[in-house]
């Protein structure tokens, strides 16, 4: 327990040292909440701030999940840390354990700091279904972390790492809305069966009141498990 | 669980290992005694590597047997990990992480961890312990991933290629801190193809080439007139 409690506090503070992960997973949501905010805009009716709340929140996710933790995985393949590791007492799981602890940690946190943004800044009420809400955002960040996994798993490099985090983004998003939040009725169908499509459709439901829609956490929960599953097949430890 | 001074520290007895239809290690026999420095030297390819992987446990022969502090690596990870200390060659830390904190980090791996600042001073990197990793130069890093090596206080160490990349003053300061090491009592299996390196600080070396061991002795019996000379005819396909 000493081993994983120090490679989580070693991991949290590297990631402290990186400002611009800070800046794209923390801040960069905030800021894209506060201009929508200060916008003022409405789509039928509902101000954007309310509706870009739930979108910046799956936009955490995908930066720390899938953009950041494949490009660390694979650094630490390629500069020999894991196999190293692998030598000592603590072995290599328990570091990839503690990227995911972190990253999962600093996810939270943000959501909550997006809430505050809405709630303080511009009044969007905070979720009337909070347990409902902390599910999809569990279940939401779990699967980005799951697929951020799975890419780390097999990419060689950090490079090619990086690269697939950031092609992976614009599917993602798209389907979350963050281009398009009005989205057509086919493109949201389809956007159902896609993690984010769902996560920003139960967020939207537990914060007007509803349950998260069964269908939505089975997609979510099915990325996670199949993508993890082949994250541990797959796993290339040099 | 204690070991006799003049007992055997490594033993490897018919260690084989083929990857697909190519032969790594064909039938590899050493035994390495405590307090001992052993040189492993070959060229790239050789084998030297696969025979490290074996011993620290992160490869399985395919045949043959594998003894370490007594201990069988595959079966007995856990415990090995506790006594074998491993550098291994071009192993990286994250560029952030301090001196300090990585010897922190890796201290809490153990269960008897040696003093830090003994360590860093050892090591003469006691200026450098709030350093980061990607501002050390190329002889710190390395006395560093030592360091790490060292800080389990193991019984056994595997250094692999540790002076590769240095300068002729920092490789004879690490000459010199090798010294001190073994005269701490810690048995060295020591890889490198410098043949100064392994004359300078080996017991007894053995020699691979494809796999094999060609010549196993004391680098001055294997040495005529140089052990430099002795590795050439023995490794050079185009003189032997």
């Amino acid at each position: 327990m000493n081993m994983l409690k120090m490679l989580t506090l070693t991991e949290a503070r590297l990631l402290l040292r990186e400002p611009l992960a800070f800046f794209w997973g923390v801040a960069f949501p905030m800021v894209l909440l506060t201009v929508m905010g200060l916008s003022a805009g409405r789509i039928d009716g509902v101000s954007l701030v309310a509706i870009y709340e739930p979108i910046v929140i799956a936009f955490i996710s995908v930066a720390f999940g899938v953009q950041g933790i494949p490009v660390q995985i694979a650094s630490y393949r390629q500069g020999r840390i894991l196999r190293r590791l692998a030598t000592t007492p603590a072995g290599p799981v328990r570091v990839i354990g503690a990227q995911l602890i972190v990253s999962l940690a600093v996810i939270f946190i943000a959501t909550i700091g997006v809430l505050a943004v809405g709630r303080l800044g511009f009044g969007v009420p905070l979720p009337r279904r909070p347990w409902g809400f902390a599910l999809v955002v569990i279940m939401s960040a779990a699967a980005m972390v799951a697929i951020g996994l799975l890419i780390g798993a097999v990419a060689p490099t950090a490079r090619s790492a990086g690269a697939a985090g950031a092609v992976l983004f614009f599917p993602l998003m798209y389907f979350a809305g963050l281009w398009t939040p009005q989205m057509s009725a086919s493109a949201r169908h389809i956007g159902q069966f896609t993690p984010l499509g769902a996560t920003t459709q139960a967020l939207g439901d537990s914060m007007s009141g509803g349950w998260p829609h069964p269908a939505a956490l089975a997609v979510l929960g099915g990325c996670t498990l199949a993508c993890a599953g082949l994250a541990a097949r797959f796993f290339r430890w040099e | 669980m204690t070991m006799n001074a003049g007992s055997t520290a490594i033993e490897v007895a018919g260690l084989r290992k083929a990857y697909g239809r190519k032969v790594a290690l064909d039938d590899v026999s050493f035994s390495v005694a405590e307090g001992e420095i052993f040189g492993l030297l070959g060229r790239n390819g050789a084998g030297k590597s696969t025979t490290v992987d074996c011993l620290a446990g992160l490869r399985a022969p395919d045949q043959g047997r594998i003894r370490v502090g007594g201990l069988d690596p595959r079966r007995d990870h856990r415990e090995l990990r506790q006594l074998l200390g491993v550098q291994l060659q071009e192993s990286q830390l994250p560029d952030k992480l301090t001196v300090a904190e990585a010897m922190r980090l890796y201290a809490s791996f153990y269960r008897h961890p040696a003093g830090i600042a003994g360590l860093l001073a050892m090591l003469d990197l006691d200026e450098k312990r709030n350093t980061r990793y990607r501002r050390l130069s190329g002889g710190q890093k390395q006395r560093l991933s030592i360091a790490l090596a060292l800080i389990g206080q193991p019984r056994i160490a595997i250094l692999d290629e540790l002076t590769t990349g240095l300068d002729p003053v920092a490789r004879r300061d690490s000459w010199q801190l090798i010294d001190d090491i073994r005269n701490t009592g810690v048995t060295i299996l020591l890889i490198t193809h410098l043949m100064t390196e392994a004359e300078r600080l080996c017991d007894r070396v053995a020699i691979m080439r494809d796999g094999r061991i060609v010549a196993l002795g004391t680098p001055a019996a294997l040495g005529r007139p140089t052990l430099e000379d002795a590795f050439v005819a023995l490794t050079d396909r185009r003189v032997s």
